[in-house]
């Protein structure tokens, strides 16, 4: 259908797992980092699909709904975790949650 | 359909980039499902109809709503804004900014290396139907389908059972409150 | 039958009576725990005496038994066998330790009677004997050396038994310590021989080494140095005598089973064991000798200074067992043997009997708090007479007269003897009278100073090992009658078959009577300064006391020759200062430095280790990027 060159497809795929990996690494929100969590995950599932149609192969979708899934669950239980979290602390900021630190530095 | 490819490829990478840059929660999600249903669409031009469908139900539907939720059950007004704002200072994103610049570069020369050394013509052979999809999934991936069902459902019970708002912790806070304040009343006792 | 397939019998009550007391002995009733203690040393008695009188009937075909229990271990051709052997020799210890053993031990069921660690008391004491036989029965020097280290072992714990007294403690490290030096020198004497021999078989040591080494030769020299220095070590001989006094600070059992039975009497053995050795390194044997003679001079003087009458018998000890060196070196071998056996009759009577009057005196040990004892205590006073006259030898009556008499001839007579070594050990034996019955009568002359508050004679476990040592220490001497009264030698004859006999110079016999006739004056004329000086005019020691030489030399015996603050200012002070400079032993310091650099990475670690996920996130990053780079340009 489409002669677009694989490694094209893939470009586009790397460009927006790098742009949610910047957005997980310069946000200070919580919600923001778990959103640039799901552009990565979208991007990998991205290249499944590349992967798929270029070998005609349905795996890759298969592959792809299991990411789906993983995605669904893993919102819902960290959505979780941050309501939970921004009622114990009153924050959604990161960096104010650093109790996991080794208490000698 | 070249062309739809490069825009849809196009709408994508700026709707997420305005997405993870934005400073407004709710404009931010706006412009991820911008970038879901882009996304979508490369799914269809690539021959696979029924993913590019369940990227718009599940993601762009089903996920996002979660997190608008989220986001209004927050509440956090223009003072989040303003907050935004001021968390994102160039100390913030320089090093990080700098360290996935050399990591896209790599990939970048990777890609254009391997495509040199063996050419992909990126002639896809229409669409693969659901059916083929289905058929793989409950036949060699059914062990995946059954643990990505428990997952699901540890998921389900792990997000009820984290997001239960525990009126013990709210009790244990005033608790503590009140030791806090019976000690300091002991030790102004004892100073008197 | 053949009676001596039990032999193994014989360490074998020992050991489970000690193993019965160690595991149960806490949950059994006394009375239990002393028919246990007391019954399996009877046991092997009994079992000794029928071997015994089996062997005398019929002696075996080669003149010894031996018997093999299983192979210990075996390395590259190098096996030595846990196996008993039986000659004579063995007999004759095992007859004593056995014998000896099981008096006291019927004493001290009713000596400890009370004391808090009654089952402790016991299994050490089986497990000290069961040491002791397998050092005796021993058929190769390892299984030899086994026994040695455990007899060191019980000594140890039975001197510290009363551990709660940190005296008692020290003297029985000092005990262990001190003795080990030897025991050092011991194993390096049997590396040295399993080096020439490729075996610790004594046997076969003993067939080889003549035609190994020549007379004199240097292999024989260091070897029989070493082991001689094993044997000085428990031996309590010049110069590592100084633990024995204080060994004195366990039980008074304890010290009867060290000083006649076990234990002391172990180096005296080994070189009687390895006779074959001496006899190849004729330097070595009048070392022996000279150790034996100065041994037996310096600890009878320290005697005549003691206050404490367990300290006299404790030197008293050493000097015996100088005599026996004595006899050793001028290779008067059956002569040394025979003074062990009615050492032990004796030196065990005269401790029990210590024990019994230092019961009745509620502890006190010092003698001249004592005294007027002779009738309150009849029979003790008179078991303790026969025991002192037999440690005096006077003539004719007792069996002390016998055996030394025998060492002294010997000393003279023999062809490695000398007018000097017996001049040594005739002053030695008069110095021996002269404490003897200082002893006997400051403690049961004169007036009574304190009363009696426990009878022990009112004991009958503890009066009859009294009497039946006190008959054997007079009768025990009649096996073996000098050769100017009569050719009844069967003791000699009995050990021929493993000891040689005495070379003598040609024309000595006649000088027998002679000089028996001397030890007799002397001995006579020993007991009457005694007499006068400790019951007839007590202000004539006194007096003595107080000249210049007396109260130079008195401060100088009784602290033994000062051998223990020479050891203090040469060794032991050295020691602990250089231990004090290096509190922190520098060795230390590179574990501690790994420890420190450990502590160091720790830290520049866990800086990394900030609590920000962003900064772990970038981390990672990081790590994928180094991996990329990895990937496409290395």
């Amino acid at each position: 259908m489409i002669s677009v060159p694989v490694h094209v497809q893939l470009l586009l795929a790397s460009i927006l797992f790098l742009i949610g990996l910047v957005g997980v690494l310069i946000r200070r929100n919580v919600i923001f980092m778990l959103m640039s969590v799901e552009i990565m995950l979208n991007a990998a599932g991205l290249v499944f699909i590349i992967g798929g149609a270029h070998w005609h192969q349905a795996d890759g979708q298969a592959m792809v709904i299991f990411i789906l899934a993983m995605a669904a669950a893993e919102v819902a239980v960290g959505l979780a975790l941050i309501l939970q979290v921004f009622h114990l602390h009153k924050t959604v900021d990161v960096d104010c949650l650093e109790e996991l630190k080794d208490t000698q530095s | 359909m070249n062309l739809v490819f490069y825009i849809a490829a196009l709408v994508a990478i700026f709707a997420t980039l305005r997405a993870v840059l934005h400073k407004h929660a709710v404009h931010a999600l706006l412009y991820l499902i911008v970038s879901l249903l882009s996304v979508a669409v490369i799914f269809f031009i690539l021959g696979a109809p029924f993913l590019a469908a369940l990227e718009v139900i599940i993601y762009a539907g089903a996920i996002m709503v979660l997190f608008v939720f989220v986001v209004m059950m927050l509440n956090r007004g223009e003072a989040a804004v303003q907050q935004e704002k001021e968390w994102f200072r160039f100390r913030t994103w320089a090093w990080p900014s700098v360290l996935v610049l050399i990591l896209f570069v790599e990939w970048v020369y990777m890609l254009w290396r391997g495509s040199a050394q063996q050419s992909f013509a990126g002639v896809t052979q229409g669409p693969i139907q659901p059916q083929q999809v289905g058929e793989l999934l409950f036949t060699q991936y059914l062990l995946g389908v059954e643990m990505a069902a428990m997952m699901l459902m540890a998921g389900i019970i792990g997000a009820y059972h984290i997001g239960k708002q525990k009126q013990k912790s709210y009790h244990r806070y005033l608790e503590e409150k009140s030791d806090q304040i019976s000690i300091s009343e002991n030790k102004t006792q004892e100073v008197i | 039958m053949d009676v001596m397939h039990f032999l193994w019998l014989v360490p074998a009550f020992p050991l489970a009576g000690f193993l019965l007391l160690a595991l149960l002995g806490l949950r059994l009733p006394a009375r239990a725990i002393a028919w246990i203690g007391t019954v399996s040393i009877g046991l092997a008695a009994l079992v000794t005496l029928w071997i015994g009188l089996d062997f005398l009937q019929q002696p075996p075909a080669a003149g010894h038994y031996r018997q093999v229990l299983w192979t210990w271990f075996n390395i590259n051709g190098f096996a030595p066998a846990i196996a008993l052997y039986l000659d004579p020799l063995s007999l004759v210890y095992i007859f004593v330790i056995t014998f000896v053993s099981f008096f006291i031990h019927l004493y001290s069921t009713a000596f400890m009677r009370g004391d808090e660690g009654y089952p402790r008391f016991f299994a050490y004491m089986n497990l000290f004997v069961f040491s002791m036989v397998t050092l005796v029965l021993a058929d190769n020097l390892l299984l030899l050396y086994l026994g040695w280290e455990g007899v060191g072992l019980c000594s140890f714990l039975l001197i510290g038994f009363w551990y709660r007294d940190e005296a008692n403690g020290y003297a029985a490290r000092k005990a262990f310590i001190v003795t080990r030096i030897g025991d050092t020198a011991f194993i390096i004497g049997l590396f040295l021989l399993v080096k020439q021999f490729h075996t610790l078989d004594i046997q076969d040591i003993l067939s080889q080494a003549p035609q190994v080494w020549a007379i004199g030769a240097a292999g024989a020299f260091w070897v029989s140095l070493l082991l001689l220095g094993g044997a000085v070590g428990k031996s309590a001989q010049l110069p590592l005598q100084t633990w024995l006094p204080d060994a004195m600070a366990g039980p008074t059992p304890v010290s009867a089973l060290i000083h006649a039975a076990t234990m002391v009497t172990a180096g005296v053995y080994l070189i009687a064991r390895m006779h074959v050795l001496y006899s190849l390194s004729p330097t070595m044997q009048l070392v022996v000798a000279i150790i034996g003679v100065l041994t037996l001079l310096i600890a009878g003087f320290s005697a005549l200074a003691q206050r404490d009458l367990k300290r006299i018998l404790a030197y008293s000890t050493i000097s015996q067992i100088g005599y026996m060196f004595l006899a050793l070196g001028v290779g008067a071998w059956t002569a040394a043997v025979f003074h062990f056996m009615i050492h032990a009759f004796f030196k065990a009577l005269l401790f029990l009997g210590a024990g019994a009057v230092i019961m009745a005196m509620e502890e006190e040990h010092d003698i001249f708090k004592m005294g007027g004892l002779r009738k309150k205590m009849p029979i003790t006073f008179w078991t303790f007479l026969a025991g002192s006259a037999a440690l005096a030898a006077v003539p004719i009556i007792t069996a002390g007269f016998y055996s030394k008499d025998l060492i002294l001839f010997d000393a003279l007579a023999s062809t490695q003897g000398s007018t000097w070594l017996w001049l040594g050990g005739f002053i030695g034996a008069f110095i021996t009278v002269l404490y003897t019955f200082r002893m006997v009568f400051v403690t049961f002359y004169g007036e009574q100073k304190k009363v009696i508050a426990h009878d022990p004679e009112r004991e009958t476990a503890m009066m009859i090992p009294l009497m039946v040592l006190g008959v054997l220490s007079i009768i025990g001497g009649w096996i073996e009658l000098p050769h100017a009264w009569a050719h009844f030698t069967p003791f000699s004859h009995f050990l021929e078959s493993c000891l040689p006999a005495t070379q003598l110079k040609a024309g000595v016999e006649s000088w027998e009577l002679w000089l028996q006739l001397l030890t007799a004056i002397m001995v006579i004329v020993g007991i009457y300064w005694s007499w006068l000086a400790y019951v007839k005019r007590p202000a004539l020691a006194y007096q003595l006391k107080q000249t210049a030489w007396g109260r130079a030399l008195y401060p100088f015996f009784y602290k033994g020759w000062m051998f223990d603050q020479l050891y203090d200012t040469l060794l032991v002070k050295p020691v602990v200062w250089l231990s004090r400079i290096d509190r922190h032993d520098f060795i230390d310091y590179i574990y501690e430095g790994f420890g420190q650099l450990n502590i160091g990475i720790n830290k520049v670690f866990s800086r990394t280790q900030n609590g920000y996920l962003r900064w772990y996130l970038l981390c990672v990053v990081g790590g994928v990027l180094i991996i990329f780079s990895l990937i496409l340009f290395v």
